[in-house]
């Protein structure tokens, strides 16, 4: 007869566990880290001179200024208006004198990735050469400065969706950049809608601080 | 009757506890699994502020964070109340453009990284939304200055119906 091994007790594992739990929920965290994603110019060389001379029609001055008031190409605006304003700007559907020049150019996008282009995949239309300039004062708050950034990168990011859901009918998000035809597809449209905003070295507007 | 006399002296029935552990076991696991570990004790009050545009930090790895706000009550005593920074545990206190600081931390955090991610390193600027740009235009410029180039301004989404959006 084979002798039988004593029971363990397993009344505390019980406390065990509970006291590992709660460590857990002490020392860690839940939040998930979101946010948007810009790309700092870089530091520019002693001798390079920084003034870049550009066409006034191509440029639109967004300025925010110490009471957080913003103004856009010489007049006050609403923030929730900034959105189409930029889009009109960068696409000039009127082809408007005021409004950046579009310069024809030619994109390749991979050989047959779309009904809505010839079967090469060169896509051939209008690239705007209008960019944004965004300024801001040292008292202006932060929360109202990224809310600005926010629309003009929603007006971007909503222009290249509308592209991506008329040629290749899928959402610009959903494009997978680790697979090689989608990537391109990816680079194309950044290419053809760029993400052309330019901030000013910080600088005092308008008189004290 | 003693056939429903009440049974006397034996008190509740013991519930069955067995089960208990595994219980736990399974909430233990949920909440390593799903939570990551705090690695910083935060010394600024930063709530950020609210976005429509904003993605997911894909790789932890590659992101260091700068923070920026007013201190919390017990750094209070030591710092005052202007806006402060805070780079890991370091909280930066000297007038002026923090070019140095800066420099120093993200030469520190861009060694931890392998070689071929070095270029990729992201600084993750969780700020708070009531904090004036001159702050935030100091840190981006020592940024710039120590070759830091892509930055996250940190925010939660904001959902907005679609009758406002204009």
């Amino acid at each position: 007869m084979a002798r039988e091994t004593p029971e363990v007790n397993g009344g505390s594992l019980a406390d065990i566990a509970f006291l590992l739990l709660i460590f857990f929920l002490v020392t860690t965290t839940m939040d998930i880290d979101t946010g948007i994603t810009r790309l700092l110019p870089p530091e520019p060389e002693k001798d390079q001179e920084t003034e870049v001379k550009v066409n006034k029609r191509n440029v639109l001055v967004v300025l925010l200024n110490r009471s957080d008031r913003l103004m856009v190409g010489g007049y006050e605006m609403d923030r929730l208006d900034l959105k189409a304003k930029t889009i009109e700007f960068f696409t000039n559907p009127l082809n408007n004198e005021d409004l950046p020049e579009m310069v024809e150019t030619e994109i390749q996008f991979p050989p047959g990735s779309s009904a809505m282009l010839p079967s090469d995949g060169i896509w051939r239309g209008k690239v705007s050469k209008g960019v944004i300039s965004l300024q801001n004062d040292r008292s202006t708050t932060y929360g109202k400065y990224l809310q600005v950034q926010n629309e003009l990168v929603a007006a971007v990011n909503e222009l290249r969706n509308n592209f991506c859901n008329l040629h290749f009918d899928m959402d610009y998000e959903e494009l997978n950049t680790s697979n090689t035809i989608e990537g391109e597809i990816h680079d194309g449209i950044r290419k053809i809608y760029k993400m052309n905003i330019s901030e000013s070295d910080p600088k005092n507007i308008g008189g004290r601080n | 009757m003693s056939k429903f006399r009440k049974k006397e002296g034996k008190g509740l029935q013991k519930i069955n506890t067995s089960s208990l552990p595994d219980i736990v076991f399974m909430l233990l696991f949920f909440f390593m699994v799903a939570t990551t570990m705090r690695e910083t004790e935060v010394q600024v009050r930063v709530k950020v502020p609210e976005a429509t545009e904003v993605k997911k930090l894909e790789k932890k790895s590659l992101v260091s964070y700068i923070y920026i706000g007013r201190p919390v009550a017990h750094v209070e005593r030591m710092y005052g109340t202007e806006p402060l920074i805070q780079l890991n545990d370091k909280l930066i206190s000297d007038e002026g453009i923090p070019y140095e600081s800066i420099q120093d931390y993200v030469l520190f955090e861009r060694e931890k990284l392998p070689e071929s991610d070095k270029s990729k390193m992201t600084m993750s600027l969780r700020i708070d939304e009531n904090i004036p740009m001159g702050k935030v235009d100091d840190v981006k410029q020592a940024l710039r200055r120590a070759r830091a180039l892509i930055i996250n301004y940190s925010a939660r989404k904001e959902y907005r119906e679609k009758g406002r959006q204009r």
